[in-house]
């Protein structure tokens, strides 16, 4: 009897406060279609979608009629919310962890959420052949650092090919702060930076076969040190065992079936291959290998690998049967990240994919590619309420992010924003004040005061 | 003439400080008689006695017997202090007070491009790090003990600002090396050393290399990783002693070794950003550890108390950048952290955190005590102050038991000024370093390493 009243007391508790529901809204859901309806939220999940739904008593409500609701926008490809993009001065960077450069007071979280942007995953640079340690974050503004981590998501690693990881160490391409010499950093051609990779990968072999071996002995009881524990090796032997990502910065086709043969060499599967705009000329090689593409809609030409690029990139590899997801590849502001619902319209234009493919791009996609689509990426039962409130179709470029909510919790109100500007401005000039007759206070009195003979 | 009397006090002196560590005799028994004395470990004393011995605290209360044939000093209208401790410092190392002062000039947040030429010529020059393995900017084996030197200039201005002991640290590199505790005051480098074992340094500024690591993950990255090989070396030689035919010997590495010497590690944590870094740095590391820097603790306070993390606090508060864009406007975090940092220290005391002072980025040592009285104007209470110059320091390195306060038995490390520390009227009388005392000449105007001074003096009122 007890234990039923406290469990009806919770449940009084629970309906009556982590309960939001969105009404009225036209939902793209994305994965089960675009309707008029509604959405409840009860304890951050999606409790009920559809059309007709069941409205807790003292829910929250949240009308949309005539809006737009979709599920937020994932982005696949950035640089945002960092203290630090890359560590450059080596060729093989793996034992760095941007996860650890996070920064939570960059205002970049705030753009990228404003423009509908609720889960990102901010990545090491391509300044070398394999970079760091990625991390995937949800924009949590006001949250520390290990508060916007998406906990769940699996670990990825960045690397890259081409112009930058070749031109990075090498003084004639243009300097990474390298002088003399001695600073040369190794590779300086495409050549190299196959080679590079391949002996990383063998090293990280050879670790884990020391790993194992050291096992083996000490399961026998023989005396043995064990191999000293290798930071820079174990990411990499963590994407051999299928337990890390890799995210491929790439661009010409050639380059593309290189690195292919690498991963069918090493058994690395489930790539993503970033930028990738040739991909379209080796869209089958990349589906048949399982690997997906996260690619521009029609950025091209800002360096000569980069020429041969066409804005139906992205539609084409998907019709090749490649998984495809539209990125913003943003440093420093949220830019492109803050419209990429635009960005994905694009691909309406070039390449005739309907709009739910589009929408897929900038969000089940980009789940599934960084293996997060149990969580989030489109708008059904037992996922995190992370949803979009626009004025209009997203997919028009006049539309505005009017709410966003994340795992149910409201973290942007374009009302709220506009109406708190006022106040901020005055906090401001309150502190400028006081700063300034602080330092007016504490002029040093040193000139005497003399009178001019009259 | 006058500088033969010099020679001569100075021997006069060298003789008598002999004599004070030599033996008990009168020369190193000082009375100092009906002063007002703020012990920071019990109450104050508005009429109190301190009876030094041989550098020793020996008796200290209202009512206490003045031996025969001490010297009295008569301490009316006088405030007797502990000696004030610098928990972060490079005072005593004469190599660094250049480099000190050069920091101070650029102070912390935007700093201004470094001269074109140097640094470059510099890094050119400097070895290339490819990576953990080149043990980038590391020398942990270097020891402040080795380094100090009497002859530091800085010496005398810190002590005329009533500071007695330095926890004096290397700076340069990655991992700088091992800090020691030393007095300020003495004949020779070893005479100053009062503890060689203070921790290590460890900064986030590379320097002293080119190459890895180059961003500040990139140097995460290498702390963990010299760690770890540090724990592997150990175990290496262990089961290198108990099994010599069967482990290959493990290969001698300097680096390592001062790693595994080191008592705590010094961590920098200016921000919130960075302290939760370094609180996640540290765990990793699994040493014990000190931050520093913490400029905006007061965001922290709660945090760095669950953690019992204690907390060398850097006083050089934010300002406005000198000479900036007239039309540049700072965003509200900035002019926020600039507005509340100096509340940091009051609302560290409040969580109960232990924290202590550092005149990092300070040229004048009476600076760091204006700065902390900026603190005490926003809030913080002159006990607190007073107790994160003197007791705090002391506990967080483990010497309480020698420093911080006016207790029987403890190191005589005192300052005696007219008035209130914290009144900018108020002027250092004497200080006692090891009961030594040294006089600070009389105020010259205020600039950048000048105004103090002071040398051992014979008694009351010589000097010169």
């Amino acid at each position: 009897m007890k234990a039923l009243i406290g469990l009806l007391t919770m449940a009084g508790l629970c309906c009556a406060q982590n309960v939001t529901v969105i009404q009225n809204g036209i939902i793209h859901t994305v994965t089960k279609g675009t309707f008029t309806g509604s959405i409840v939220i009860r304890d951050g999940k999606i409790a009920e979608v559809g059309e007709k739904v069941m409205t807790p008593g003292g829910a929250k409500i949240v009308d949309a009629t005539g809006k737009h609701v979709m599920p937020g926008i994932i982005d696949a490809h950035t640089h945002i919310a960092l203290d630090s993009i890359n560590e450059g001065s080596i060729s093989v960077s793996s034992m760095v962890d941007i996860g650890q450069m996070l920064n939570p007071e960059s205002k970049s979280i705030y753009q990228a959420l404003a423009g509908g942007v609720t889960t990102a995953n901010t990545m090491h640079g391509s300044a070398n052949s394999i970079g760091g340690q990625n991390v995937v974050f949800k924009m949590r503004w006001g949250n520390n650092a290990d508060g916007l981590v998406f906990k769940e998501a699996k670990p990825s690693l960045k690397m890259a090919l081409g112009e930058n990881v070749k031109r990075s160490g090498n003084p004639q391409g243009g300097g990474f702060q390298m002088q003399g010499t001695q600073n040369l950093r190794y590779p300086g051609t495409r050549m190299g930076v196959e080679d590079v990779i391949r002996d990383a990968y063998t090293r990280a072999r050879e670790y884990q076969k020391e790993i194992k071996e050291y096992e083996a002995k000490k399961a026998k009881g023989e005396v043995a040190l064990p191999p000293k524990r290798d930071l820079q090796l174990e990411p990499l032997v963590e994407v051999l065992e299928g337990k890390r990502i890799v995210h491929a910065h790439c661009y010409r086709s050639d380059e593309i079936l290189m690195l292919l043969r690498v991963f069918d060499d090493f058994g690395i599967k489930g790539v993503v291959f970033q930028h990738v705009l040739e991909g379209y000329k080796v869209a089958k090689e990349i589906a048949a290998g399982g690997h997906s593409a996260s690619t521009f809609s029609d950025w091209w030409n800002y360096k000569i690998e980069a020429a041969d690029a066409i804005p139906y990139n992205a539609a084409i590899m998907q019709k090749k049967g490649v998984l495809v997801s539209l990125n913003s590849d943003d440093a420093g502001g949220a830019e492109l990240g803050r419209r990429l619902n635009t960005e994905a319209a694009k691909v309406m234009k070039y390449g005739g994919l309907t709009e739910e493919e589009a929408i897929a791009m900038i969000t089940i996609n980009p789940a599934r590619q960084m293996q997060i689509d149990k969580w989030v990426g489109s708008i059904e039962t037992g996922k995190d309420a992370d949803i979009v409130i626009y004025d209009k179709n997203p997919l028009s470029m006049y539309s505005k992010v009017e709410k966003v909510f994340i795992e149910g919790k409201q973290y942007f109100d374009r009302d709220s924003d506009v109406t708190a500007r006022p106040k901020t401005e005055a906090k401001k000039n309150g502190l400028i004040q006081k700063e300034k007759e602080t330092e007016k206070r504490n002029m040093p009195q040193t000139m005497p005061q003399t009178r001019r003979p009259s | 003439m006058r500088q033969t009397i010099r020679r001569l006090l100075v021997w006069v002196c060298g003789l008598m400080a002999w004599q004070t560590l030599g033996m008990a005799e009168t020369p190193g028994l000082v009375a100092i008689q009906d002063a007002r004395v703020v012990t920071v470990s019990g109450a104050v004393l508005e009429k109190g006695t301190v009876v030094i011995r041989n550098g020793i605290i020996t008796d200290v209360g209202a009512s206490v017997a003045v031996p025969k044939g001490a010297w009295i000093v008569d301490g009316k209208g006088l405030t007797v202090y502990p000696g004030l401790i610098d928990a972060l410092s490079t005072w005593g190392i004469p190599e660094a007070a250049g480099a000190a002062s050069a920091a101070g000039a650029t102070g912390r947040g935007a700093a201004p491009a470094p001269p074109s030429a140097a640094p470059g010529a510099a890094m050119a020059s400097a070895p290339r790090s490819w990576g953990p393995q080149d043990r980038p900017g590391t020398t942990s084996w270097v020891k402040a003990a080795d380094l100090v030197k009497p002859t530091d200039r800085r010496i005398e201005t810190a002590r005329g600002a009533g500071f007695t002991t330095a926890i004096t640290f290397p700076k340069q590199g990655l991992v700088a090396g091992q800090g020691a505790v030393v007095n300020l005051g003495g004949e020779s480098s070893g005479q100053m050393v009062v503890d060689p074992s203070a921790g290590l340094y460890l900064s986030m500024t590379p320097s002293g290399y080119s190459g890895y690591p180059s961003a500040p993950m990139g140097i995460l990255a290498y702390f963990r990783q010299l760690w770890i090989d540090a724990e592997y070396y150990k175990t290496a030689k262990a089961l290198y002693a108990q099994n010599p035919s069967a482990i290959p010997r493990p290969e001698y590495d300097r680096a390592l070794e001062g790693v595994l010497e080191a008592k705590r590690v010094m961590l920098p944590a200016a921000s919130p950003i960075a302290m939760e870094r370094m609180l996640k740095l540290a765990s990793e590391l699994k040493s014990p550890f000190i931050f520093y820097g913490v400029t905006q603790g007061y965001e922290m306070a709660d945090r760095l108390k669950q953690t019992a993390t204690p907390v060398i606090l850097n006083v050089k508060w934010p300002t406005r950048e000198r000479d900036a864009d007239p039309e540049r406007v700072d965003s509200l975090r900035t002019l926020e952290i600039r507005d509340k940092a100096p509340t940091s220290p009051a609302a560290l005391a409040a969580a109960g955190v232990k924290f202590a002072i550092s005149s990092d980025g300070i040229d004048t040592p009476r600076d760091v005590i204006r700065a902390l009285k900026k603190s005490i104007d926003v809030g913080l209470k002159k006990e607190d102050a007073l107790k994160a110059l003197t007791l705090n320091a002391a506990e967080i390195y483990g010497l309480a038991s020698r420093l911080g306060s006016i207790d029987k038995g403890k190191i005589a490390n005192l300052v005696v000024t007219d008035g209130d520390l914290f009144d900018d009227r108020t002027k250092v009388k004497f200080v006692f370093v090891d009961g030594v005392k040294y006089i600070p000449p009389p105020e010259t105007p205020a600039g950048p390493g000048g105004g103090f001074g002071g040398r051992p003096t014979a008694a009351p009122g010589e000097e010169n």
